[in-house]
């Protein structure tokens, strides 16, 4: 079931006649007096020890084999990275993140301030700001090119369906840390649109309403709207979408991925004799 | 023997008819059912213990005003006249500073033209939200054709702001006014349905008119 460590991880016994120091033969194998380890030698066995201790402990490693060297059917291309590409600008945008919110202040009166303080004044702040700006607009159209290849491959279907529920209410949720990232900057711009998206929510009947007031902690945009933002912002939808990316990656794993729609089976390959 | 096994069943009400280990006479819930029961119930108990009051507190404003009245002073009563409006700029919530200004149409009362809003006094002046009743873009008054037109999706409103073509779902919305010594004071926001009669306040797209108004809830606040 587990898939083999490839070659170049696995220890091979070495060939008869070649000095073997301190490998399986042991100290005081038959192939030559023990002699001192070189450090090359000790740094590998050194990590090999903490991996095997770690290992031991944990049982990570026939998990993580399935995980990192599962076979993929042949034909995978380039266009198979496209969520791992979306993943990686989650994870610069939580990165980035992060050290935007050391210096932003969630507060009406200091939001525009401390945003523009990050721009002109923080060393390489307009540098993390871009990233974490322009790193949004990266992850939203990767995660559509990402939809698109799985639609137009057929890898939506049995039985990987949960699969794209799941990706539908990752894509569900990126798009409202788009909206929620959005207003912090507290600018003009940012206010109004957050103002007109807010209505927007609101004239979904009965529930709307309701929601916009969520949203906007009351009937009119205060000064607490944009601590909310701000929670939703970096706590609750990001944690979300991490467990979800965590679910993704699981059946992606459990179940493979698809080979592309103009591969068909090939019919020696199922037939394989044994010499 | 007095504790002999009964017949077996397996659809008995008792430990002992279902052949369950240790079971004794008259025992219906076995020591781990009632200890697996009593573990999920504590945990659900321990959840909801942080959860509810969690949600109540985000949802709060859903139950409660958190917008306090304030009126805010536009100018004195000889800038404003009863057959043009005239612009003003305010702060809807004063805290939130530059970002959340908005612009508003002061104009007074008209004896001769204006319908009396039901059950207010009649408000000395005339204040026009600017915020369209479609989606909240901001709607521009224009002198020539004594129209309100929004540039977003084309909503245009007549001088009452009563809908007039487009998108919008009801006429612009008023504040409130006051006149405390010689200065027009602009208070809370109201809404007006097509008969330009006076609801509470509501998001722009939320119908205050025919069927469509139950599917949009008042606020239990306001």
């Amino acid at each position: 079931m587990t898939p083999p460590l490839p070659k170049s991880l696995r220890r091979s016994p070495s060939r008869p006649g070649q000095d073997d120091r301190n490998g399986k033969n042991g100290k005081n194998g038959r192939n030559g007096p023990a002699t001192k380890p070189t450090a090359k030698e000790q740094a590998v066995e050194g990590t090999a020890s903490v991996v095997g201790w770690l290992d031991e402990r944990t049982g990570a490693s026939p998990f993580l084999r399935g995980f990192l060297y599962r076979k993929v059917p042949k034909g995978t291309n380039w266009y198979y990275t496209l969520g791992t590409a979306t993943m990686f600008a989650f994870l610069s945008q939580a990165v980035t993140g992060v050290f935007l919110a050391m210096y932003y202040e969630p507060d009406a009166t200091r939001a525009y301030e401390s945003a523009s303080r990050i721009t002109n004044e923080v060393f390489l702040g307009e540098f993390v700001r871009g990233m974490h700006k322009w790193g949004s607009t990266v992850m939203i159209i990767l995660i559509f090119v990402h939809m698109g290849r799985v639609f137009f491959f057929g890898a939506y279907k049995y039985p990987r369906e949960l699969n794209w529920v799941i990706g539908v209410v990752l894509l569900v949720l990126t798009l409202l840390m788009g909206l929620t990232g959005y207003l912090l900057p507290f600018d003009q711009r940012s206010f109004w649109a957050t103002v007109v998206a807010v209505n927007l929510n609101s004239s979904g009947p009965i529930v709307g309403p309701y929601l916009a007031d969520f949203l906007r902690v009351g009937s009119e945009f205060g000064p607490t709207t944009i601590a909310r933002f701000y929670s939703l912002h970096m706590l609750l939808v990001p944690l979300l979408i991490a467990a979800l990316i965590g679910a993704h990656l699981y059946l992606v794993a459990k179940l493979g991925t698809t080979a592309p729609p103009w591969l068909k089976a090939e019919k020696k390959d199922l037939l394989k004799e044994e010499v | 023997m007095a504790d002999s096994p009964k017949k077996y069943d397996k659809e008995s009400r008792y430990t002992e008819g279902r052949w369950i280990a240790g079971g004794f006479e008259g025992e219906t819930v076995t020591r781990r059912r009632l200890m697996e029961g009593t573990a999920l119930a504590a945990g659900g108990i321990a959840t909801m213990a942080f959860l509810l009051p969690g949600l109540g507190f985000a949802l709060g404003p859903l139950f409660e005003d958190t917008i306090p009245t304030v009126w805010q002073d536009v100018g004195p009563e000889g800038d404003f006249n009863d057959l043009s409006y005239v612009p003003r700029v305010m702060n809807i919530a004063p805290e939130i500073g530059d970002a959340g200004k908005t612009t508003i149409y002061v104009r007074k009362f008209n004896d001769g033209q204006d319908k009396v809003i039901d059950g207010q006094d009649p408000q000395p002046y005339v204040v026009i939200s600017t915020r369209c009743a479609h989606l909240g873009c901001p709607v521009r008054y224009i002198q020539a054709s004594q129209k309100f037109v929004c540039p977003c999706h084309g909503g245009v409103y007549g001088f009452q702001g009563d809908v007039e073509g487009g998108p919008p779902v009801r006429p612009l919305d008023r504040f409130y006014t006051r006149v405390t010594n010689g200065r027009v004071e602009v208070g809370d926001r109201f809404s007006l349905n097509s008969e330009l009669e006076r609801f509470a306040p509501r998001d722009p797209s939320n119908h205050i008119d025919g069927l469509w108004q139950y599917l949009y809830p008042s606020r239990p606040t306001t």
